[in-house]
């Protein structure tokens, strides 16, 4: 570990913005790389970055405050956040975190005194098939145990550089279980740029819109449509955005794809670009997969060097495109569009307005397409086989296939490869489930099902998803699961506006309230209220989707709830005896006379 | 020629660009609001211009009128959600009315008068906020921001200051000065600036000013919010100084 070096942040930062040309738009990435420097982003530092983008340091402060990965306060020269997706308290993380926290005389989401060492919770890293997960400085920690946190805290304490800890605690494997359409054959580069180029852009879209592909992301926009009202616009210069902030808890198909398929990945976009005579391509990765960063980046210049990006690509005079990657630092809402061209712009990651939409008006104005990971894979495939093959899998509405993060209660978790229409007890067949009590399909914003329901299909028409399936086995608390779902919605929040920024506090508090043994039907009443509040009145998809989990809860699962709810029609939320806990904390008190009866 | 859309029956001529509040505005129409200014650049965080635009909820601040377009605004139902925002925004702060400079002149304060507020209803939250009191003319409460940004955007369009900005996220998200220390007195923001005098409740207050007006002579004494707003476009000063 590179010793910390306080004196000279002006000539650091100076020389790390004039390696971005001092340009605006690359501000978070160099508030990255100063985070990674110093381990947080020191006050001089914000000034001086101001200073070199002329930036108002409101600015600089407002981007790195938004950020989880960016700490305003030192971290430690150690910063171990904890996973905390449902499938990892399922796994027991909540007591590694406590053994962790106590061998190096911790408290969470506090630095060491000596600022060694520091350790949080974190939203779900995309490592749902290899829980409990980490990361340590960025880096990804798998399949931890209780023997694995004992050695972590050792090589801590020995201050031993995180590149030389044994490469067993950072494997990751892409546990791909069950192939289709988009997995099965190895894809050779190049054939769907050739078949765009002898077919023609037009001819091209054509087959994109025979293929009746939709969106992968989750929301369904149909693809071909995107892209035409981008291509209609007018504007200077046109981009193709692949998002890859794969944030929805118990999803991780995109780390997969980049790991293993990037080549088609990329091979899509390049299609895209052709079609939409974009001349840039911007990857977003979210900061949980950094690890990734390296190897797409080898990708990259390979295809570059092949003829595939860069300069009169494949032959073809004219046809110039290249990709950048941009790297996230912890934010969910950045999977919202029009969020992410805001933080690849540099800025906080906050809705905008819509319209104008990004098809017009995206990244630095300008006409853009956004799209997720899997859709530009669609995309490369369709291009090279056609959209006629393409629509010939799934269903009218939903064509082709749908790659499924697997994860929770089941022998096999993984990656699966279903064409769409496969019912939910296929799948759960599939992938070695007992006894299913509940199945939250697309993540938390998605549905949760209950096991009344597992003759229900996924497609758009039915259960659309992005690919998130997480399985609770009978015997698992619903409402648990609900209440790590309420935190993530409050945690994740950008906070922009009212319904949303209070209204998952509130819906937390309240699913606190009953997890604790103190709800009252009429909590179960307000939980419904703040549900139409957030749907109705909220900005963006954040806030519309952030009750489903508790209203799906209320409605299919009463027995989740029920028996831990007084028999009272009001309780007041202010609890008198967790209100001395500061008091027991201070004075290190804990006996019975401490408490009140 | 003329487009128009119906608020609520009523028909409302509009130009291309305006919004629905523009729309309303112009006609006289009233839609509650708190982060929206018709001096600045829309915003739509607030929330409480939602009106339901062909079946849509949308934020009428932001979006621009479309000709036929058939708005409802002034139901028991829109009205009720806009009482819950108001007191998702008194929750989540710390206002206390009786002991604030602002009172009688806050639209926050005005806000839960006109949308028959009679209680928060939901649990307090009493966060700890910062005040700062270093610069000698002016007064910053955070107890009191509610995150409108009309002091961000006037700053940043009106002053050409960037005095203020949004750092933090949810519900930490926080009101931000332009200063390494952080301190309001260590930024060049005048007395004279237009952010002094935008902030809808009390978190910028002006120093030895507070009680000038007394209680009953203060601009909700006088009149209500909607005929406040109304007003607004008339005469451009939302402060009533």
């Amino acid at each position: 570990m590179p010793p910390e070096n306080f004196s000279n942040i002006e000539q650091q930062v100076a020389s790390l913005c004039e390696a971005h040309d001092c340009e605006p738009h690359r501000l978070l990435q160099i508030l990255i790389q100063v985070q990674e420097i110093y381990r947080f982003i020191p006050p001089e530092a914000i000034t001086s970055i101001a200073r070199h983008l002329n930036l108002p340091r409101v600015s600089v402060e407002g981007a790195a405050g938004f950020y989880s990965f960016l700490s305003l306060e030192p971290a430690g020269n150690y910063r171990v956040l904890f996973s905390d997706n449902v499938t990892d308290q399922m796994v027991g993380n909540q007591e590694l975190m406590r053994q962790f926290c106590s061998k190096l005389w911790l408290e969470p989401g506090k630095v060491s005194e000596d600022r060694l060492v520091s350790a949080a919770f974190t939203s779900c890293t995309g490592m749902c098939d290899h829980g409990p997960a980490a990361l340590v400085n960025g880096q990804p920690l798998t399949n931890l145990t209780s023997d694995r946190i004992d050695l972590i805290a050792d090589l801590i304490l020995g201050k031993s550089p995180v590149s030389n800890w044994p490469s067993a605690l950072f494997e990751v494997n892409d546990n791909i279980r069950k192939t289709g359409m988009l997995l099965d054959k190895p894809f050779v580069s190049g054939n769907a740029i050739g078949a765009v180029l002898a077919r023609g852009p037009d001819a091209t879209l054509a087959e994109i819109k025979l293929s009746r592909l939709r969106g992968r992301g989750g929301a369904g926009y149909a693809t071909a449509e995107k892209w035409t009202g981008c291509r209609n616009a007018p504007g200077s210069m046109r981009y193709i955005v692949c998002n890859a902030d794969e944030g929805e808890p118990g999803t991780f198909k995109d780390r997969v794809l980049l790991n293993s398929y990037a080549d088609l990945v990329f091979e899509g976009m390049t299609v895209g670009a052709r079609l939409l005579g974009c001349a840039k391509g911007l990857l977003y990765l979210r900061g949980e997969y950094l690890f990734l960063l390296e190897k797409l980046e080898g990708i990259l210049k390979r295809r570059r060097e092949d003829g595939l990006l860069g300069h009169n690509i494949f032959g073809e005079t004219g046809f110039d495109f290249d990709i950048e990657i941009h790297v996230g630092a912890g934010a969910y809402i950045c999977g919202e569009e029009s969020a992410l061209i805001e933080s690849l712009e540099g800025k906080r990651g906050r809705p905008r307005n819509r319209p104008p939409y990004p098809a017009t008006h995206g990244y630095l104005d300008q006409p853009t397409v956004v799209n997720n990971v899997e859709t530009f894979a669609c995309a490369a495939i369709i291009a090279f086989r056609g959209g006629k093959w393409f629509g010939k899998i799934g269903t009218w509405q939903s064509s082709g296939s749908k790659i499924l993060s697997i994860s929770g209660d089941c022998a096999r978790p993984g990656i699966y490869e279903y064409p769409f229409g496969t019912s939910v007890q296929e799948i759960l067949d599939d992938c070695g489930v007992d006894e299913a009590y509940a199945v939250q399909v697309g993540g938390p914003s998605g549905v949760l099902i209950s096991w009344k329901e597992l003759d229900r299909r996924i497609s758009f028409e039915d259960l659309p998803t992005a690919g998130a399936f997480t399985i609770f086995k009978r015997g698992r608390d619903i409402l648990q699961a609900v209440r790590n779902y309420a935190d993530f919605f409050a945690h994740e929040s950008c906070g922009f506006c009212t319904p949303c920024r209070v209204g998952t506090q509130l819906q937390k508090k309240i699913v606190d309230k009953i997890a604790n043994g103190h709800g009252t039907a009429s909590d179960l009443e307000e939980l419904k209220h703040l549900g139409h509040l957030m749907k109705t009145m909220s900005h963006c998809g954040l806030g519309h989707t952030a009750p489903n989990p508790v209203l799906d809860m209320l409605e299919k699962f009463p027995g989740a709830y029920e028996q831990k709810l007084r028999n009272l029609s009001f309780e007041p939320a202010f609890d008198l005896d967790a209100a001395l806990e500061t008091a027991r904390r201070i004075t290190g008190r804990d006996d019975p006379a401490a408490h009140l009866p | 020629m003329n487009k128009a859309i119906t608020i609520d029956g009523k028909t409302l001529p509009f130009e291309d660009g305006q919004t629905i509040m523009d729309a309303a505005l112009t006609a006289g129409v009233y839609i509650p609001r708190l982060c929206h200014n018709p001096e600045l650049k829309p915003h739509g965080s607030c929330k409480l211009c939602v009106v339901n635009a062909n079946g849509r909820n949308v934020t009428s601040c932001t979006m621009p009128a479309s000709d036929g377009m058939v708005v409802t605004n002034n139901t028991p139902e829109l009205n009720e959600d806009r009482k819950a925002l108001v007191q998702m925004l008194f929750v989540e702060g710390n206002h206390i009315c009786p002991a604030c400079e602002a009172s009688g002149n806050c639209q926050l304060q005005a806000a839960g008068y006109y949308l028959r507020m009679e209680s928060p209803h939901f649990t307090h939250f009493y966060p700890p906020r910062r005040v700062d009191a270093s610069h000698p003319d002016i007064f910053l409460d955070l107890n009191r921001c509610i995150l409108c940004e009309l002091c961000v955007r006037a700053s940043r369009d009106i002053d050409k200051k960037n005095v203020f900005g949004i750092s933090g996220r949810g519900i930490d998200s926080h009101l931000v000065v332009n200063s390494e220390s952080g301190r309001l007195g260590d930024t060049n923001m005048a007395v004279t600036d237009k952010a002094a005098h935008i902030c809808p409740t009390g978190a910028i207050l002006i120093k030895r000013k507070g009680y000038t007006i007394p209680i009953g002579k203060r601009t909700f004494d006088q009149k209500t919010l909607s005929e406040f707003h109304l007003g607004q476009v008339k005469q451009p000063e939302p402060d009533g100084e």
